[in-house]
């Protein structure tokens, strides 16, 4: 266990010093400053709303629609944070030589791999837990709108990101880093196509989307987790303001079910094994 | 064909023995023994023993000590490793004794860095046996027993020098504090650098505190890859006086390296590999032959080929019959370089013959 908190202790220090979290500091604090301006527009139109006749809410409506793409701006950037952690934790930092006088330390390949997790999972797991904590405060605050399950949404937030985390980390026992980033990036982005797909679909009522995005969700459960925290964070809202906003934004929320949670944390076991048995018949 | 305790043919010493001309062509005592007397029947442990995993057979009868085997600081036999087709190592077999100095020459491509990565556990052998200390290269008690700089290598540049130091005794265990990292600061010529950032040194600089990194942990053997390759003529001199030391210290090192010279003037023994096999092995006066003799005379100078030191005075006799005036002699052997030559040459021979 030692070795794993000197591996993430170095790693985390590595960022600090290079100033990555200095810099995501100054660009979440743009990105806060920006998404509370937004939100401040929107609930002051929203209050020059009149009484509609289908029993449409505009200030959950409105509060729904902009936390949720505030979940999905704080995912990215949480994806984006996790990635370039991880990027090059093997492959890239060989080629470099910067791996080898530490793997050749009594410290074992599990515990690197480990400790380089933990520096990364930590990180970007709070990373997404701070700065969707504040967007709902921001949100409740400017407009006296909270979301049902605020915590449970972000818990699963913060858990899609971590699953990035592990999958780039063996995404790079095997490709460079340049390779690793894009592969990853794109294993995102197309995770979130599939969940639209899926929202598309359920309105369509069409089997064969509709089975992409579910295929799509066990294979990258990321998916699920962020369509699950969609659906948490409106689950109480009822009448046609709830059947809008179960829509949302990007890829719409899907309630994935009891096992999504323990699926998840046999699935990051699942690709720690597999990352792990790479790394240790991998040649450096 | 191996190095050092396992092959007794090659002068027939003990490794850790070596001669040094500078001290008038005298074996220097066996700083290290390979085999230790175990006084079994008075119950006393050897300390060396047990710090390299206790692996001694103590044989006592009667009372009497006996003699109990230490495990070589590197011990690699019938190692071979694949590439695909490529055939990187084909049975190599070489021994590092404790205490031991050997240089590890080759062309490129010839195995070099492949039999040392294994014995670090970095690359996985396809076959045969590698072992230091007797623990088998790669396991968790390999690797604490040795240290490492690799020939292409990099710290992480945001560190200072002494940052890097505290993360290698970290990772190692090690309990030597500041003390230990200001020590060895000092024996690369970094003391002055301490609180420097990796970044802002120059190559050689960086090549002295990964030196000096690989030294973290006391390990017992020392694989260098390269080690001299940034390094001007004075920081050469400075490593070259730095492996005397450890030498001196009890701590085995197999030197990497494409610099005959310096493998000539440090080295106690020299393996050399090509296309993955051991084509020869010996201390390096060993490996040099008798090229005759060479007189500087008033009429300039004269070899005699053919000629050995028994046959000096004749040949000077003759020559001041002659009416030469005589103000040297030198008896010629090939340099190391010579002798690396021939070998990789005659390899080569042999597989075309072969062929």
């Amino acid at each position: 266990m030692n070795d794993v908190l000197v591996v993430a202790t170095h790693a985390l220090r590595e960022s600090l010093r290079r100033r990555v979290f200095a810099v995501v500091v100054c660009l979440t604090l743009a990105f806060g400053g920006l998404y509370a301006w937004g939100t401040s527009e929107l609930f002051s139109d929203v209050s020059n709303f009149g009484p509609n006749d289908v029993g449409l809410d505009p200030r959950t409506l409105a509060g729904a629609t902009i936390l949720g793409l505030a979940m999905f701006g704080t995912l990215f950037l949480g994806v984006v944070l996790a990635v370039f952690l991880t990027l090059g934790a093997v492959r890239g930092d060989a080629e470099r030589g910067l791996l080898q006088p530490l793997i050749v330390r009594p410290l074992g390949r599990r515990q690197y791999l480990a400790g380089r997790f933990l520096a990364a999972g930590s990180v970007a797991g709070v990373y997404v837990l701070v700065v969707y904590a504040g967007a709902v405060v921001v949100t409740g605050v400017l407009g006296d709108w909270w979301p049902s399950d605020p915590v449970g949404a972000g818990v699963r937030l913060a858990a899609a990101v971590v699953v990035v985390a592990a999958l780039a980390l063996l995404g790079s026992i095997f490709l460079s880093a340049n390779a690793n980033g894009i592969a990853v990036l794109m294993v995102f982005g197309a995770g979130l196509l599939a969940g639209l797909l899926g929202s598309i679909g359920d309105a369509l009522n069409s089997n064969t989307l509709q089975t992409i995005a579910n295929t799509s969700s066990w294979l990258l459960p990321f998916e699920a987790l962020y369509r699950d925290a969609l659906r948490v964070l409106v689950a109480e809202v009822p009448g046609v303001t709830g059947a809008i906003i179960q829509l949302g934004p990007l890829g719409g929320s899907h309630n994935a079910g009891p096992l999504l949670v323990p699926y998840t944390l046999l699935y990051l076991a699942g690709v720690g094994l597999v990352a792990a048995w790479s790394f240790a018949r991998s040649d450096l | 064909m191996a190095v050092g305790a396992q092959r007794p043919g090659v002068g027939g010493e003990r490794p850790g023995a070596r001669r040094d001309p500078a001290r008038g062509g005298e074996d220097r005592p066996a700083r290290v023994l390979t085999r230790v007397l175990v006084a079994e029947a008075h119950g006393e442990d050897d300390d060396r023993g047990d710090a390299h995993g206790g692996d001694g057979q103590a044989q006592g009868h009667g009372g009497q000590p006996t003699l109990a085997a230490v495990p070589a600081a590197l011990a690699v036999t019938a190692l071979t490793k694949r590439y695909g087709t490529t055939h990187a190592l084909r049975g190599v077999d070489l021994t590092v004794g404790e205490g031991e100095l050997v240089g590890l020459l080759g062309p490129n491509g010839a195995g070099k860095s492949t039999l040392v990565k294994i014995a670090c556990g970095l690359v996985r052998a396809t076959g045969g046996t590698a072992e230091i200390c007797g623990a088998p290269a790669g396991s968790a008690k390999a690797r604490g027993a040795l240290g490492y700089l690799a020939e292409l290598f990099r710290f992480p540049g945001w560190a200072s020098a002494d940052e890097l130091l505290v993360l290698h005794q970290r990772l190692t265990g090690s309990d030597g504090g500041a003390a230990e990292r200001a020590e060895l600061l000092a024996l690369v010529g970094l003391a002055e650098a301490r609180e420097r950032r990796i970044e802002t040194m120059s190559k050689g600089m960086q090549q002295r505190l990964g030196i000096a990194q690989a030294l973290v942990g006391k390990p017992a053997l020392l694989l260098l890859d390269e080690p001299t390759s940034a390094l001007d003529p004075a920081g050469r001199r400075t490593v070259r006086g730095l492996l005397d030391e450890l030498r001196d210290r009890g701590v085995a090192v197999l030197l990497n390296t494409h610099l005959l010279s310096e493998v000539e003037q440090v080295c106690d023994r020299v393996a050399i590999i090509d296309r993955g096999l051991l084509i020869a092995a010996g201390r390096p006066d060993e490996l040099s032959r008798p090229r005759g003799v060479e007189v500087e005379t008033d009429g300039g100078t004269r070899s005699f080929a053919a000629a050995s030191r028994e046959d000096v005075p004749a040949i000077v006799e003759r020559l001041v019959r002659a009416g030469e005036r005589i103000y040297e002699v030198r008896l010629v052997r090939s340099t190391l370089e010579d002798a690396y030559l021939a070998a990789v040459e005659s390899a080569e021979a042999d597989r075309e013959a072969a062929a």
